[in-house]
């Protein structure tokens, strides 16, 4: 694609040269009989996808093989209901979608000098302290409106796990969102980081606190030697060559049974202690020397604030990095890398820095993991946790803190609403489980994020460098990077 | 030596399945520069597809000919498969066109996890075995009581690819379509600017690329007999090695890498262990992207400034 010219409006080149009577429809005000047509069309395609796939279920027969269940009323229903979607972009948004004459939009990037008019600037410097309060008090939070430790353990369980993904996406945003290197692979450090915690305290009876730095060096080592291979490989390439490794580490961890336990994992792994003071209820206990009353809960908060305290550490320290020269380094490398190379910049050295700082704090968030679950087994180890953290980075716009945040919150926090909301099992009946839905929807997310919002939820840049007054970037501006 | 010649044929059999999904990769590469993450679960899709037109065919309406029944079910999931194709080109990858450049590989990991998580709410989430089609087999020869055979399966996967490929590369090399291709190919803005709709072609080869792995998902089905919701990814990934392997951007390239990756993969797992078959096939993947980008008969990518 053509470099994006930093003025007011440049329609990409392709939609230039090819677009026809670009919203033809939106100057001639709404035209019926075609949104009619185009919305028949797209019923009729709705069809023909659901006729094998929807329409006939395969089921067990009592025969022992496979008989086919007709299922019209579901098909029928998808397609009036891609109709009137299809009525409804018509009529509203001007014709643009599917089956219409006008062939392609043009794109628009606009950049606005004045940071008071750029809304997600001012949100970012707002919302940091936000949320920060609203992470610390949570807990507190939960208590008082649950009314009991017990009652509010799910809230609790659910903001570990939102934070494990918050740190999660700020440790891969390093890797990608600064230095622009697409690592698809990720997963594979955070089992890096578990599976060391879980072997070296399964074995040599090593404590956590002992093994949290440990897990991240040996993390930050993977980073480094399966950063090299992948030095001089860009874009999508990288991508796929970071997925193949994940893959491989994955499949290692299965097959080398005698090390990993194979696929039934490592189980009983230790549980976190107050600084080397067990969590139990005996003598030695947490409770008895703080002079507490025993509670179970005692060790999940305490989980909230080692999570939220690893998550809090790593944003500082990106933050913190970006502002020193291999901060500047990575951005630099994002945006350019010939140009960098041309300065003098090692990009060899800056690249493996990305991975393995990028890689430790996977790390970090693998031994929690291990040390929170108790048992850890490959399949939490899959592509799909890393299409999950990257969609993350990605809808929280690439290289924004506080967007990562939101997007971990979203893509957490969401399913889980979902699961919950009974009146949906009222509508769809009785068998409904929402949770079925979960990554249907996660992948048409990542879909629909691409298409109206690829420069995610958070789209301005808060610059690294200023010079006499503070502007901010719009996200359009800032490359992805090449690898 | 038995064992050899008999993991060559079951290594040429695989490795047409791989080389058929392989060209919808290359050509989608060669044509958008992405790589279409999604297509194994398209893949996937026409297997099930497949699978379901084949138990219409002979339960609903009891054709007892299996020939008869192949045939129809292949074009039928051609065309299904195609339709996806061009809707998940058309909804998700070119409202892309000129966004920034890892969007399109974003989407279609999206697209491609809908797509698996689609088959599954929709179909449940167990294996669908098949009842065994066309099980007859050929005895070449014996020795040291091993028999060496080719099955009736083996050759009609291997007869369809040669015939499918000859057929594409027809279109490909000698009709205005093709020409229009590989214009696009070539580039993109000097192809629009002489007439040609680059929007229908790239349309088309998503459509091309569709039809050929409903082929191979088709022929997957009758081999293996089997169908499940996750069988897209890793053959998937496979069939992207060998686009790669073969220089992404050929089409003879992706044919042949196919076959190697067919090779190595029944080697592997016939002389090595079968356990790591799988990571065998990521390492070359790694190995080769990162040491031979431009595979055998690919072009070598020259960096612009």
């Amino acid at each position: 694609m053509s470099a994006v010219h930093p003025t007011s409006v440049a329609p990409t080149s392709d939609a230039a040269l090819t677009g026809g009577d670009v919203s033809a429809a939106g100057r001639r005000g709404v035209d019926l009989a075609g949104t009619l047509r185009s919305a028949v069309m797209a019923a009729l395609l709705m069809f023909g996808l659901a006729v094998p796939i929807l329409l006939l279920r395969t089921e067990q027969g009592p025969g022992g093989g496979l008989i086919l269940i007709p299922r019209w009323n579901l098909v029928l229903v998808c397609c009036g209901l891609v109709f009137l979607a299809r009525l409804a972009i018509g009529l509203l948004g001007g014709d643009q979608g599917l089956f219409s004459r006008a062939r392609t939009r043009k794109a628009t990037i606009t950049v606005s000098a004045d940071p008071a008019k750029q809304s997600g600037f001012r949100f970012a410097a707002v919302a940091t302290p936000l949320f920060v309060g609203a992470a610390v008090a949570f807990p507190l939070i939960v208590y008082l409106l649950k009314g009991g430790l017990a009652e509010s353990r799910y809230w609790i369980d659910l903001g570990i796990l939102i934070l494990t993904y918050v740190m999660l996406g700020w440790g891969l945003n390093i890797v990608v969102g600064l230095a622009g290197l697409l690592d698809l692979g990720y997963v594979a450090f955070y089992a890096v980081g578990a599976y060391s915690y879980a072997l070296l305290s399964t074995t040599f009876g090593l404590s956590f606190w002992i093994c949290l730095p440990l897990a991240g060096i040996l993390a930050a080592f993977w980073g480094i030697l399966l950063g090299f291979p992948v030095l001089r490989l860009r874009g999508d390439y990288l991508a796929i060559v970071t997925l193949a490794f994940g893959e491989i580490i994955r499949l290692v961890l299965i097959n080398w049974v005698d090390v990993t336990g194979g696929g039934a994992g490592i189980s009983s792994i230790p549980r976190v202690t107050f600084f080397g003071i067990p969590f139990t209820a005996g003598e030695e206990g947490f409770a008895a020397r703080f002079g507490l009353e025993f509670n179970p809960m005692q060790r999940v908060v305490f989980l909230y604030y080692l999570i939220l305290v690893l998550a809090l550490i790593t944003n500082l320290v990106t933050i913190r990095l970006r502002r020193l020269p291999i901060g500047r380094a990575w951005e630099a490398l994002r945006e350019d890398e010939i140009a960098c190379r041309s300065l003098g910049i090692n990009t060899t050295n800056t690249k493996l820095t990305a991975f393995a700082i990028g890689a430790m704090f996977g790390g970090f968030a693998g031994s929690f993991f291990a040390t929170r679950q108790g048992f850890i087994s490959p399949e939490s180890f899959n592509f799909l946790e890393s299409a999950t953290i990257l969609a993350i980075v990605v809808l929280g716009g690439m290289g924004s803190q506080v967007g990562v945040a939101v997007a971990a919150i979203a893509m957490v926090a969401g399913p889980e609403l979902l699961r919950n909301l009974g009146f949906l099992r009222a509508v769809f009946g009785e068998g409904f489980d929402p949770n079925e839905y979960r990554l249907l929807l996660f992948g048409l997310a990542m879909v629909a994020m691409m298409v109206w919002r690829p420069r995610g939820l958070i789209s301005v840049r808060e610059p690294s460098v200023v010079f006499r007054e503070r502007k901010s970037i719009s996200g359009s501006l800032v490359k992805e990077g090449h690898g | 030596m038995e064992v050899f010649v008999q993991q060559l044929i079951n290594g040429l059999t695989l490795g047409s399945i791989y080389g058929l999904i392989a060209i919808g990769y290359t050509m989608v590469f060669g044509i958008i520069g992405m790589v279409n993450f999604a297509h194994g679960d398209v893949f996937m899709l026409s297997a099930f597809i497949a699978l379901i037109f084949f138990l219409i065919l002979t339960t609903w309406l009891g054709i007892s000919s299996v020939a008869l029944a192949l045939l129809v079910v292949m074009i039928v999931a051609m065309v299904l498969t195609s339709l996806w194709g061009w809707t998940v080109e058309r909804l998700a990858y070119r409202p892309l066109r000129g966004s920034f450049r890892l969007a399109p590989l974003i989407s279609a990991i999206g697209v491609s996890i809908f797509l698996s998580n689609f088959v599954q709410v929709a179909q449940g989430a167990r294996n669908k075995p098949t009842p065994p089609m066309v099980p007859d087999v050929i005895p070449l020869f014996e020795r040291n009581g091993y028999v060496v055979a080719l099955s009736y399966k083996q050759i009609i996967i291997m007869v369809v690819t040669a015939v499918l490929l000859t057929a594409f590369w027809y279109v490909v090399q000698k009709t205005s379509l093709g020409r229009a291709q590989r214009a696009c190919e070539q580039d993109r803005k000097m192809a629009a600017l002489v007439g040609i709709d680059v929007d229908r072609t790239i349309s088309l080869t998503f459509v091309m690329g569709a039809a050929l792995a409903a082929v191979a998902g088709t022929m997957y089905l009758l081999y293996y007999g089997v169908v499940n919701f996750a069988d897209g990814f890793v053959p998937g990934v496979k069939a992207f090695t060998a686009a790669v392997l073969g220089g992404i951007g050929s089409l003879p390239g992706a044919v042949i890498g196919g076959l190697i990756i067919g090779l190595i993969e029944t080697m592997w797992s016939a002389y090595f262990s079968i356990e790591y078959k799988d990571v065998a096939a990521f390492s070359i993947l790694a190995i080769v992207l990162t040491f031979m980008p431009s595979g055998i008969l690919g072009r070598p990518e020259v960096e612009k400034v």
